[in-house]
């Protein structure tokens, strides 16, 4: 099964679990279900249109979903969906 | 570097934040996001505090401590007590290659201790994490911040982790591994280890200076512009040209301008400002052409590493800031930027990296394209030294073959 991974930022939100397993076929199936579980974190995830936010990045595995079709980009039972703000240049 | 120690009198105390995004408050701490919103902090400042004037400033040593009280601190630094007031460079030679009134080169590749801007950053940051009692500190980075951290924390005597990309040019891998901090290589791009960096901070509470203490890091970077306004004797130039990575200098120096004219230290407008990029990774500057308010994200390929980020975080900011000040951006070529290099060696005798090499090539552009005037006075940020990133300029400098040491030897040259 897919999982979720939050930073700890969110985790108050989970009752503390960073991890959190998620069921769907698209990256948006699997953030629709683990919001059905913890509607707090909804309006964390997406703005109120259901975009992504500019200063949030969201990871399939090691690829910005951006690049590979955003919240339709399919999803296999091994992969790990990881929330990531945006951090500084160097 | 003439700057006097500054003994602590007071203890150091970082300011407390608030959400760029949603203006919520929070306390001062090693946190980037805000829990509402994840929206990125920024310190919050007491606009009641006393500020010096010109005079009082200008009686403080040489450092970028000199304009503490723009700093997101209150008492006296303890760390990286050295760090900026780097030269503001008259390049006559550049101006007229440029065909503008006058240019000046802002050099911080000539920075202490580490050859970039970013000792001015990772000053700030570093005092951040004695307020914190962070006793590690670290970053992600293509090269300079890499330097400049592990630089300072040897100075300091601070454990430093430091995570960069593999294929890193090796004098910055040198630069960095002889400070003596832990160096983990990561296989990937800037982009990664940065994403990795946030999963690091966040799960182990060291202080990474560009992602946990980012809100008081980045700050830092406005001293830059502290420096051009004051070593112009109290003025603003018409035009300042940045390179941009994650577009962070660009959006501190706008700020640094703006709280100086707040302050009527200068009079006047805030410069215009021109971003520049490599054309292999240039998001920012395909916004500001664009002129939407979406940041399209990019995997960089190009010589120019240090500003390969193809999802700048100040991106969107630093593209308003860009059109707000009547500036424009610009995206070179990975031979533009060696031509680069090179017409800023040959006219100003500044040997600068391949981000310097974007900037006066991005200037050029922009001159031959109207939006450098021949009326402007334009600084050039030239950030980091070409003694890091050799291997970019080695094929196209001639070495000569070698002579007998005889003087009809060289005679013959003279004659050839």
């Amino acid at each position: 099964m897919p999982v979720l991974s939050l930073p700890s930022v969110l985790t108050p939100l989970t009752g503390g679990q960073h991890t959190i397993p998620a069921t769907g076929t698209t990256v948006g199936e699997a953030l629709d279900d683990v919001v059905r579980r913890f509607p707090a974190l909804s309006p964390r995830l997406r703005d109120e249109h259901g975009a992504p936010y500019p200063f949030v990045t969201i990871y399939l595995n090691d690829e910005d979903i951006r690049f590979i079709g955003g919240f339709e980009a399919a999803l296999q039972s091994s992969d790990e969906l990881s929330v990531v703000p945006a951090v500084a240049g160097g | 570097m003439s700057a006097t120690l500054v003994r602590p009198s007071q203890a150091l105390t970082a300011l407390p934040l608030e959400c760029a995004s949603c203006g919520r408050p929070h306390d001062a701490g090693p946190s980037h996001v805000c829990p509402e919103c994840l929206g990125p902090l920024e310190p919050k400042y007491d606009v009641d505090r006393h500020l010096p004037d010109r005079a009082e400033i200008a009686a403080r040593p040489r450092s970028l401590w000199r304009y503490r009280e723009w700093l997101p601190f209150t008492g006296r630094p303890v760390r990286c007590l050295n760090a900026g007031w780097t030269p503001l460079i008259d390049a006559p030679r550049l101006a007229s290659a440029l065909g503008v009134s006058r240019c000046l080169v802002k050099h911080d590749a000539g920075s202490f201790p580490s050859l970039s801007f970013k000792d001015r950053v990772v000053a700030s940051a570093l005092n951040a994490a004695h307020a914190f009692g962070l006793p590690v500190v670290g970053c992600a980075s293509p090269g300079n911040l890499a330097n400049a951290v592990a630089a300072a924390a040897a100075r300091e005597g601070l454990e430093a982790w430091i995570f960069i990309p593999h294929d890193l040019e090796p004098a910055k891998v040198a630069a960095t591994a002889i400070f003596g901090p832990r160096l983990v290589r990561v296989r990937g791009t800037y982009d990664d280890v940065n994403r990795l960096c946030a999963q690091v901070a966040d799960r182990f509470g060291w202080g990474i200076v560009n992602v946990n203490l980012r809100a008081y890091y980045g700050e830092g970077s406005k001293t830059a512009a502290f420096e051009i306004a004051e070593q112009l004797g109290w003025r603003l130039p018409d035009a300042v040209v940045a390179p941009m990575a994650g577009g962070s200098l660009l959006t501190k120096l706008a700020k640094g301008f703006g709280e100086f004219l707040d302050a009527r230290l200068v009079n006047g407008v805030s410069p215009r400002l021109y971003g520049a990029q490599a054309e292999g990774c240039a998001p920012i500057v395909r916004l500001v052409e664009r002129g939407d308010d979406t940041l399209i994200p990019e995997k960089p390929n190009t010589i120019a590493k240090s500003l390969a980020i193809g999802n700048p975080a100040d991106g969107r900011s630093a593209a308003r800031l860009i059109r707000s000040s009547g500036g424009w951006a610009a995206a070179v070529s990975d031979a533009e930027i060696v031509e680069g290099i090179r017409l800023l060696a040959e006219t100003t005798g500044i040997f600068g990296e391949t981000a310097a090499g974007v900037t006066v090539a991005a200037a050029r552009a922009l001159a031959r394209n109207g939006k450098l005037t021949a009326d402007d006075e334009v600084v050039l940020c030239i950030t980091g030294n070409g003694l890091k990133t050799t291997d970019a300029v080695s094929g196209s400098i001639d070495i000569p073959e070698p002579i007998a040491p005889r003087l009809s030897e060289v005679s013959a040259l003279i004659q050839a």
